[in-house]
């Protein structure tokens, strides 16, 4: 049976060879395991050897010549053979790497000092794939490793926190402190398995939380997740933002009640002043608890993912003499009542002096802006990128309504939540205002 | 009638390993021993083996000599006298154990011990008498492995003409013949040690390649260094037709579509060890066995019986002497009342010391594929090495399998000179959870061997400097 001999990867990036010199003359009887040619690779002068036993029946490529990897170099067949079917085939490059098999290197000292079998050449021809096609084919972005902390640079963890490189970057990836996981290894090392328990007993980056969280369960691990954009969000995406500019906007508006927040307010400042609410503490206080509910509402569009937050950092529009700044009330669906009150109250003063520092007006994961003061009715906001929605926050008056067939007068406000169609559709964001109106409704709900 | 903390049935690498540690920790020491201290590994393998290697080594140095500038005389081998340097060597060892043992007070009880209770053992002595011994904290079996032949195709060990590892390490003279069934790291180092001393050798492998527990690439590399050699390599093999003859033997064997009729002056016997579990009243202790035999134990070594405990080969696979060692520790701290770190068997590295030597730790290519793994090889030869090039040893290749994602070493095969050296810098990488980058990181010098493993690592990164 003839053997084909081909121009091999004698190196790990060799992609064409020269070859130097023949060592057989057509015609001369060769073993397997012989050097046939001397081939030139990028780095050195290697042997081309035969895997077959026979005659070298053909030579296919001059001395001094390039050819790519893979192609034809010769044949080695019985002296009877016919070989015309294998030499026609000559001057491509054979397809895949079916080619190395047949064919094994050996280095040349360049000196000339011993011959010695070089590595990869069989086992090349088993992995059916030279080395250099083994890498190439991953897209140049999944090279190298992931984006954790340089290892150069890993950073000690803090204080005497002790961890493997491997458990580092896991946990940097899970957004797990190193500091809330216990290890196992010597002397209380963090080591890969020890992430692992953590990521699955569900430790989470921030310390716990000191008030227990309201409103329904909901998914806690980390501070928010990151889900790639479904073929329907990217189309949604592309065709409404060519449509409307680069963020797709659309409203909803609603009118609630405020009769029991009035109620509400009234009971409490009866119970002293310093139990006194403004409505709009009220609103950010049910806007942020039905924000804990509604993730698919509190969340970024970061161009290529949706990411969903799990805690509710709330920007509060604030004018100032200035211009608009947006302070942020972290984790307003945790804080009490008052709490917000205050912070509110602080945040509005301290921006109207300037004085917020960057942390104070950063990081919001959804805005509110209220311009009921001006006896304004209603109005659209603009979204503050990359958020999903703000709501706008018209007067709260008296207005004559109908209630059970019969004209009432009640205290009413009205809403309108600016949606980026890219991430919430419609309905989504009705729901949302549905389950605010629950809230805002039925103030008594903000303490279930 | 003596009375100990804890009683070795055993002293091979695990059970002397186990009592050292033990003893250091301030407990009574017995170690029950019929043959000499360091068992198997320091009389019948590991040392007196790579004593035969060594001079295997430089039999094949000698041919390239001249090469060198350095032309010797007549070469004259005698396997006889490796033979008895190898001995030599061997019992070295064993009398550095006995000294080890003596300096942390072990006491060494000459004979065969069996199980009488969970805490006690009777032992047979050498002149036959009877002795009862307790063990007031643990028993621990570290009865080790023996070789066994193949009878179901007809190789009953004879000790002359179908011989185990153990017998050909006492041969006088090298055969001129030998057929190895058998290719582990067993069969491929006899091979090695027997063609260096001028038998035509015919090595013969059921698994498709040489080597099977290694990577595919590994093997290769192996089988095309052997066949260089004029070794006869006879992969996916079936033996039949067995006829065991006074001074010879012959068979039929079946690889590669062709059946061939082989004859040899004596067959080496390389597949398999069994554990030695008979007549040590496992059976009337309740004493769990697994499917494949082995004594069953949990991470503290303890074996279904409480109080009882089992390490090295009798205690499962992978039958090697520094996972023995390693269990003996283990046990020692467990007994010792200590929180030892448990054992991770992923960890335990391979070696195989023939030329080019093999060397391993973690997952092969393959078993990455098997386990769907996100993994990048990076691989660098030893061609391109310029101290292998000094030694004109560039055989071989570095390759190293890490994950994607991570870096973090998946395994790491090396095949060349030294390889069962230079493995271990990768051993402590994975150990530790260095990832591949911590690897180039730290520098390597200039011209070393180990510049392989840095090029390789950043192989794996794309990022190969001498490439």
């Amino acid at each position: 049976m003839a053997t084909k001999v081909f121009m091999e990867a004698l190196s790990p990036t060799m992609e064409e060879g020269r070859l130097v010199k023949w060592l057989k003359n057509e015609g001369d009887a060769v073993k397997s395991g012989e050097a046939l040619a001397e081939v030139e690779t990028d780095k050195a002068i290697m042997e081309l050897v035969a895997r077959g036993d026979g005659i070298l029946r053909k030579r296919l490529i001059n001395e001094g010549d390039t050819a790519p990897v893979g192609t034809l170099a010769g044949v080695i067949a019985a002296a009877d053979e016919n070989i015309d079917a294998l030499v026609a085939g000559a001057g491509a490059p054979a397809a895949g790497a079916q080619a190395p098999a047949q064919v094994v290197a050996k280095t040349q000292e360049s000196a000339g000092a011993s011959s010695v079998p070089r590595g990869p050449d069989e086992s090349q021809g088993e992995a059916s794939t030279p080395p250099q096609e083994k890498v190439a084919d991953v897209p140049p972005p999944a090279r190298g490793l992931a984006p954790a902390a340089p290892t150069g640079a890993a950073p000690a963890a803090p204080g005497d926190v002790r961890s493997s490189p491997l458990a580092r970057r896991l946990a940097s990836e899970r957004g797990l402190d190193l500091a809330s996981v216990q290890g196992s290894g010597p002397n209380g090392r963090i080591i890969k398995r020890d992430i692992e328990a953590a990521a699955a007993a569900g430790a989470v980056a921030r310390p716990a939380a000191a008030a227990a969280p309201s409103g329904p369960v909901i998914p806690r691990e980390g501070d928010f997740h990151d889900e790639p954009l479904s073929q329907i969000r990217k189309t949604i995406a592309k065709r409404l933002g060519e449509s409307i500019g680069p963020i797709p906007t659309f409203y909803l508006t609603a009118e609630y009640d405020l009769t029991r927040v009035m109620e509400m307010r009234k009971a409490m400042a009866e119970l002293g002043d310093q139990f006194k609410v403004s409505v709009n503490d009220v609103l950010l206080k049910a806007t942020a608890v039905a924000l804990s509910q509604h993730p698919e509402v509190n969340a970024h569009w970061l161009g290529d993912k949706i990411r969903y937050h799990n805690r509710v950092h709330l920007g509060m529009a604030v004018a100032t003499d200035e211009g608009l700044i947006v302070p942020v009330i972290w984790d307003a669906d945790r804080k009490r009542m008052s709490d917000i009150s205050r912070e509110a109250k602080e945040l509005a003063k301290r921006a109207r002096e300037r004085k917020l520092r960057p942390e104070e007006f950063t990081g919001s994961t959804f805005s509110v802006s209220n311009l009921g003061m001006f006896g304004i009715d209603q109005f659209t906001a603009i979204i503050n990128p990359p958020e999903a929605a703000i709501l706008a926050i018209g007067t709260s008056e008296e207005k004559l309504v109908v209630v059970n067939g019969e004209p009432v007068v009640r205290n009413r406000v009205r809403v309108t939540m600016s949606c980026d169609h890219r991430i919430i559709d419609g309905a989504v964001g009705a729901k949302f205002l549905q389950t605010l109106r629950r809230l805002i409704e039925n103030p008594l709900m903000l303490v279930y | 009638m003596a009375s100990f903390d804890v009683i070795f049935i055993g002293g091979g690498p695990a059970g002397y390993v186990g009592a050292i540690r033990a003893a250091q920790l301030g407990l009574n020491v017995a170690v029950v021993e019929r043959e000499g201290l360091g068992g198997t590994c320091v009389i019948w393998g590991c040392i007196p083996a790579k004593a035969l290697l060594e001079a295997a080594y430089i039999a094949e140095k000698l041919k390239k000599a001249p090469e060198f500038g350095v032309t010797p005389g007549e070469v004259k081998l005698d396997f006889g006298v490796a033979m008895k340097r190898s001995r030599a060597v061997s019992t070295q060892n064993s009398k550095g154990v006995e000294f080890l043992f003596k300096k942390n007070k072990i006491t060494w009880i000459k004979g065969t011990a069996k199980l009488t209770g969970k805490n006690s053992v009777s032992v047979k002595t050498a002149d036959g008498k009877e002795e009862k011994h307790d063990a007031k904290k643990a028993v621990v079996i570290s009865t080790g492995s023996r070789v066994k032949g193949l009878p179901q195709i007809g190789l009953e060990i004879n000790k002359k003409t179908v011989i185990t590892s153990d017998d050909a390490l006492i041969l006088e003279k090298a055969p001129k013949s030998i057929v190895i069934v058998g290719c582990g790291a067993v069969g491929c180092e006899f091979a090695d040690v027997f063609s260096a001393f001028g038998s035509q050798v015919t090595l013969v492998e059921v698994m498709p390649n040489i080597l099977p527990l290694e990577d595919v690439d590994c093997s290769k590399e192996v089988e095309r260094a052997f066949k260089k050699r004029k070794m006869d390599v006879l992969t996916s093999a079936k033996i039949s037709n067995v006829k065991v003859g006074k001074d010879s033997v012959s068979m039929t064997i079946e690889a590669g579509g062709e059946k061939k009729e082989v004859k040899a002056d004596v067959v080496l016997v390389a597949a398999g060890r069994a554990p030695n579990i008979e007549d040590i009243g496992l059976k009337e202790q309740g004493v769990q066995l697994t499917d494949r035999g082995f004594i069953k134990i949990n991470e503290r070594m303890e074996t279904s019986v409480k109080g009882l405990y089992a390490i090295g080969d009798v205690a499962g696979p992978p039958m090697l002497a520094h996972k023995g060692e390693r269990e003996g520790v283990v046990v020692a701290e467990v007994i010792a009342g200590q929180h030892p770190h448990f054992f991770d068997y992923t960890n335990v590295p391979g070696a195989t010391y023939c030329h080019p030597e093999v060397a391993s730790v973690g997952l092969t290519e393959q078993q990455c594929k098997d386990k769907k793994l996100d993994y990048k090889v990076g691989r660098f030869n030893f061609s391109a090495n310029g101290r292998a090039r000094t030694s004109g040893e560039t055989e071989g290749f570095v390759k190293i399998i890490r994950g994607a994602k991570y870096g973090e070493i998946l395994g790491a095969h090396i095949v060349g000179s030294h390889a069962t050296e230079l493995i271990h810098e990768l051993i402590v990488a994975r150990t530790n959870e260095y990832t591949v980058e911590e690897v180039d990181l730290a520098i390597h010098a200039h011209p070393t061997l180990s510049e392989a493993i840095a090029e390789a690592s950043l192989d794996s990164l794309d990022k190969m400097i001498h490439a």
